[in-house]
């Protein structure tokens, strides 16, 4: 298809359902903590607002987790189906992390998500306010070992290669290798930065369409203060990630930056624009500013790092690609510092939810922290080529022989039943979002306010008066 | 160390995949049977009474794969590679039918025959994939240096479409058993019609796979046909036509859960039967558990985890099928 090899094409189809499934645990690992704070907050300001607004996102959680455990499915059998040489080799190390990830989550779907979701009225507000907790130490918990098998890969230690496929010899230094500390406090960072915009969004749509009241502006409110806080904080740990990627990885940063060659004596520039191209090895059009490079990465004037050119060219990832997909990350980070600052000025001068030019940046601003978080993972992931784990096995080793017809057409259905299957769960989330936190009688369980009596299941916290398709009007 | 862990790690998905074919057997039937029921109501009572277990159903497929890639990692490779378009055919099948399960219950009216369609449909490619996956699996893997050697299409013979065929049946004569014993009235005698219509062509399906696997594979009839192997193995296809006569006369009966029982039964015997062929090859035809697991401190590490944490899943599931235990009438669903 489109004279792409079976390569490209198993990577494009990899890469397009876990960009699917990536989007869901995000916001899952976001709202789990979110949803503990509005706990916490009732439980000791006895304040009706954070009740409310519990109950409004852990419906919108409850669809979301869905989604994610329905895209995770396919996960689970793709590392074999398409990367059947990878699995074979390396199975030892990621499967009993893929593994520990996967009964984390179903211990956690098993143990306290039903009561997290149905339990408000069933048990007493601190056991429920422990199983609110549990879930969100869950998500994380998942997140450190896929996060660790991940980082395995791109910086394997702790293991030896015994007949042609890896051996753990020493299972922390494993889970403990040298970017997973990095990448997983990037991660779960660009998770709660995510879910704030989100939320962030959610409230300024709401205040836009006048629908002003204390719960949507408590919601709005939070949000900014968590973009105020946490942009910042993960600017620096992305630094951090940075300096260390540069240490293990540096031809990804090399890539990144669109860096060649280094000018003896000469401090590396930093370019802000430009079109590298891989074949005359040089970045066309740069706009650049002298020295910073040196000062961002090595943190001095002068100081160097190695060229994409010092590289053979079978090692080197695409620098095109890793150049524009860093920069959509910065950028839209960068973007999410100014929200965070402009909400701190007009707090100051009281008019936060009043400034209508703020409250369209801030929902426009809604899925940025989703785009950003996939930018970051495309810059790391296509960076890490051509190996698949790195320095040890190369992409185009670990790929499954099926030719480019089998490869093309199963990228077909891919793509039209995710979209459609998907897009319909993300419009029905959106759907919930639009109908705003309401002021409700908590007497009543979730289930006997309009819904079809079918517990345990996350999707059925989710009301029933509110048709997936879009378009529609409410029943 | 003195544990047999690949042994262990065997039984461990071996339990995983049967507890899958159990569970989501008979809610995969569900959406089989939807083509034979034409009304709304009794539609939202068959959906109703598989609704609150039916997402805990494909956890354990999820485990199934994520514990093979860890103690099997060559045999995931090379089963998955081999099924590649079956897998992702299924795994497409069972998205589109969760997703339609759920959809339905918050659909506008106008929309419900959509889902409905969509749920039926789905239910259909996930268990003919699972069937024809099966077959192939039965029939071997072309295997060069460990991994898979042939083609995209090796998966599809006459004898994987007809055990696609095969699953069909079985799961919807679960789905259809597991009706009689979770309804009432009119929608239960009409389960027991259609069971009783399934339970013979079953038997055909299975006498007839039980006989086309030995007579193309010498090694799979030698273990059942040589002595002494046919004396103690003889009480499988005994009990599976004594359980079949058994299922027969209780669906004409007034009994309720023993006909879902006696169906389970058979497909317990069936599943017993390939694990005896098979044995103790888990990428048939050459590759035994041994040669394919992980080394033991792979193994061994994922073992603590799994250890400590089935027997949670084992009492959640249990205790969900506890509470929603009885009948399931229209028009309402669980209080």
């Amino acid at each position: 298809m489109f004279g792409l090899t079976a390569l490209e094409l198993a990577r494009i189809q990899f890469g397009f359902t876990v960009s699917f499934h990536i989007v869901f645990p995000a916001i899952t690992i976001g709202l789990a903590s979110y949803l503990v704070v509005l706990e916490g907050l009732w439980l000791t300001r006895k304040d009706p607002v954070y009740r409310d607004l519990y109950h409004f996102w852990s419906t919108i959680f409850a669809v979301n987790f869905a989604m994610g455990v329905v895209s995770g499915l396919v996960m689970a059998y793709e590392f074999g189906t398409n990367w059947s040489f990878f699995s074979a080799f390396a199975g030892p190390i990621t499967g009993p992390l893929l593994a520990y990830e996967v009964l984390t989550a179903f211990f956690l779907e098993a143990g306290f998500l039903g009561v997290a979701l149905f339990g408000w009225n069933k048990v007493g507000p601190g056991l429920h306010f422990f199983a609110t907790a549990m879930v969100a130490l869950g998500t994380l918990i998942s997140t450190t070992w896929i996060l660790a098998s991940n980082s395995w890969m791109q910086t394997p230690q702790g293991f030896e290669i015994v007949d042609g496929r890896v051996v753990p010899v020493d299972w922390l230094k494993v889970i403990f290798n040298p970017s997973f500390p990095y990448r997983f406090a990037h991660m779960t960072i660009a998770a709660f930065l995510s879910t704030a915009l989100f939320v962030g969004a959610s409230g300024a749509w709401h205040l836009l369409r006048g629908n002003d009241n204390k719960r949507t502006r408590k919601m709005f409110s939070m949000a900014m203060w968590m973009v105020l806080a946490v942009a910042p904080v993960q600017i620096v740990v992305g630094d951090a990630h940075g300096l260390n990627t540069l240490e293990h990885q540096p031809a990804k940063i090399a890539a990144m930056e669109g860096h060649w060659r280094n000018k003896p004596g000469e401090g590396v520039p930093l370019i802000l624009f430009g079109i590298p191209d891989m074949e005359t090895e040089q970045t066309r059009y740069s706009i650049e500013i002298p020295r910073l490079g040196s000062i961002i990465l090595t943190h001095s004037l002068s100081g160097q790092f190695k060229g994409l050119a010092e590289f053979e060219r079978r090692d080197r990832p695409n620098s095109l690609v890793l150049f524009w997909s860093f920069r959509v990350m910065v950028g839209l980070g960068m973007l999410m510092l100014l929200l965070g600052a402009l909400g701190l000025f007009l707090r100051w001068r009281g008019q936060l939810f009043e400034n209508r030019i703020f409250l369209r940046f801030a929902a426009v601003m809604g899925p940025s922290g989703l785009i950003a978080l996939l930018a970051g993972w495309y810059t790391t992931e296509i960076g890490r080529q051509p190996w698949v784990v790195y320095g040890v096995m190369r992409t185009e080793d670990a790929v499954s022989n099926h030719s480019a017809l089998a490869l093309s057409l199963t990228l077909v259905i891919f793509v039209v039943v995710y979209f459609s299957v998907f897009g319909l769960g993300v419009s029905y989330m959106l759907k919930l979002v639009g109908k705003g936190p309401l002021e409700t009688d908590h007497t009543a369980t979730p289930r006997e306010q309009g819904q079809s009596p079918r517990p345990s299941r996350p999707l059925s916290a989710a009301p029933d008066n509110v048709d997936p398709i879009p378009g529609r009007k409410d029943k | 160390m003195g544990i047999d862990l690949p042994l262990l790690w065997a039984i461990i998905i071996g339990v995983g995949l049967m507890m899958y074919v159990v569970m989501d057997g008979f809610d995969l039937g569900i959406g089989i049977l939807f083509p034979f029921v034409a009304d709304r109501a009794d539609r939202d009572t068959m959906v109703n009474s598989v609704a609150p277990v039916w997402d805990g159903n494909e956890t354990w497929l999820v485990f199934g794969g994520a514990a093979m890639l860890a103690a099997f990692p060559i045999a995931y490779s090379v089963i998955l590679s081999a099924l590649y378009l079956p897998l992702i055919l299924m795994l497409v099948g069972l998205i589109w039918r969760g997703v339609a399960f759920e959809f339905r219950f918050k659909a506008d009216e106008g929309h419900k025959g959509l889902w409905d369609k969509a749920f039926a449909c789905g239910s259909y490619t996930a268990t003919f994939c699972q069937g024809v996956s099966l077959g192939a699996f039965i029939d071997g893997f072309k295997v060069e240096g460990g991994a898979y050697a042939g083609g995209l299409l090796d998966w599809l013979s006459p004898f994987s479409v007809f055990t696609g065929i095969g699953l069909l049946l079985a799961y919807a004569l679960l789905g259809a058993t597991w009706l009689v014993m979770k309804t009432e009235g009119d929608l239960q005698r009409k389960m027991r019609k259609i069971s009783l219509r399934f339970v013979p062509m079953l038997l055909v399906a299975i006498f007839i796979v039980s006989l086309w696997t030995p007579f193309s594979h010498p090694a799979i009839a030698q273990r059942w046909f040589s002595f002494p192997n046919v004396v103690f193995l003889a009480p499988v296809p005994i009990l599976v036509v004594l359980a079949t006569w058994a299922l027969s006369k209780t669906l004409s009966s007034e009994s309720h859960a023993l006909p879902f029982v006696l169906t389970l039964m058979i497909l317990f015997l069936g599943y017993s039967g390939l694990a005896i062929s098979m044995w103790p090859n888990i990428v048939p035809p050459g590759i035994s558990i041994w040669e394919a697991a992980s080394p033991p401190q792979s193994l061994g590490f994922a073992l603590v985890g799994a250890l400590f944490i089935i027997p949670f899943i084992m009492a959640y599931t249990a205790w969900s099928y506890y509470v929603f235990r009885g009948k399931v009438r229209a028009g309402e669903g669980y209080h």
